[in-house]
């Protein structure tokens, strides 16, 4: 927690470590629609990624992957990508969600699904990732900040 | 199908679970915590919910044992026991 006990291994295996995992959150994310996994559980393997940095390296430094002041916007726009393509569809004379009504030309049916479904699942992985970071972020200032 | 493998999950998770819910030091609950939660996602994994067992393991060991740590770095142990 303090500055006084940085390890060195720690820091250069987490270092080591964090794009690859953020990678495979990457292929999770991609990936949900044909296997297991999806939005939710690559967002939070991402969040799991930058928590890792925060606690080795320390707030400042993993600052320059995700700052702190990035929560709430990040969160906020993986909401909206997540609420405003349902919203699309319907103005487009669809209902909620309903993908093949999005505006994209050139597309089949299927494919207008599966475009549909990974705009869902990048938001809800925006979202996931952003929320859990402020979360830590958060209690990390303790009571009494803002 | 894996009646041993289940056998000796479930006997691991209950001896984690045991031994989290004994333990003195809130540090070392916490990590225990974890292997109960890493141990249950296993469990999902035998009986064939991968989508729950991929949840349980990077939510249960990654993200509530992190926050879990941070909660006890904040807090004191006020009484003597």
């Amino acid at each position: 927690m303090t500055s006084s006990s940085r390890n060195p291994i720690l820091i250069t295996a987490s270092r080591l470590l964090a794009p690859f995992i953020q990678l495979f959150a990457l292929y999770v994310i991609f990936h949900g629609h044909f296997g297991p996994g999806g939005g939710f559980q690559g967002g939070a393997m991402l969040a799991a990624s930058i928590l890792m940095l925060r606690l080795s390296v320390g707030a400042e430094r993993s600052e320059l992957k995700f700052r702190k002041s990035w929560g709430t916007p990040v969160g906020a726009l993986g909401a909206l990508i997540f609420a405003g393509t349902g919203l699309l569809t319907l103005l487009l004379g669809g209902r909620f969600l309903e993908y093949h009504y999005l505006p994209f030309p050139d597309l089949s049916r299927a494919d207008l699904h599966s475009a549909g479904i990974l705009l869902i699942e990048v938001g809800v992985s925006l979202a996931v990732m952003a929320v859990l970071v402020a979360i830590y972020d958060d209690i990390m200032e303790g009571p009494g900040g803002n | 199908m894996y009646l041993g493998l289940e056998t000796t999950l479930g006997v691991l998770l209950l001896a984690s679970a045991l031994i989290a819910l004994r333990l003195k030091n809130l540090l070392a609950a916490a990590v225990t915590l974890s292997v109960f939660s890493f141990i249950s996602a296993l469990i999902y994994l035998v009986m064939g919910a991968v989508d729950v067992a991929f949840t349980e393991a990077v939510v249960g060991a990654g993200i509530t044992g992190v926050l879990f740590i941070v909660v006890l770095f904040h807090t004191s142990r006020r009484s003597i026991d």
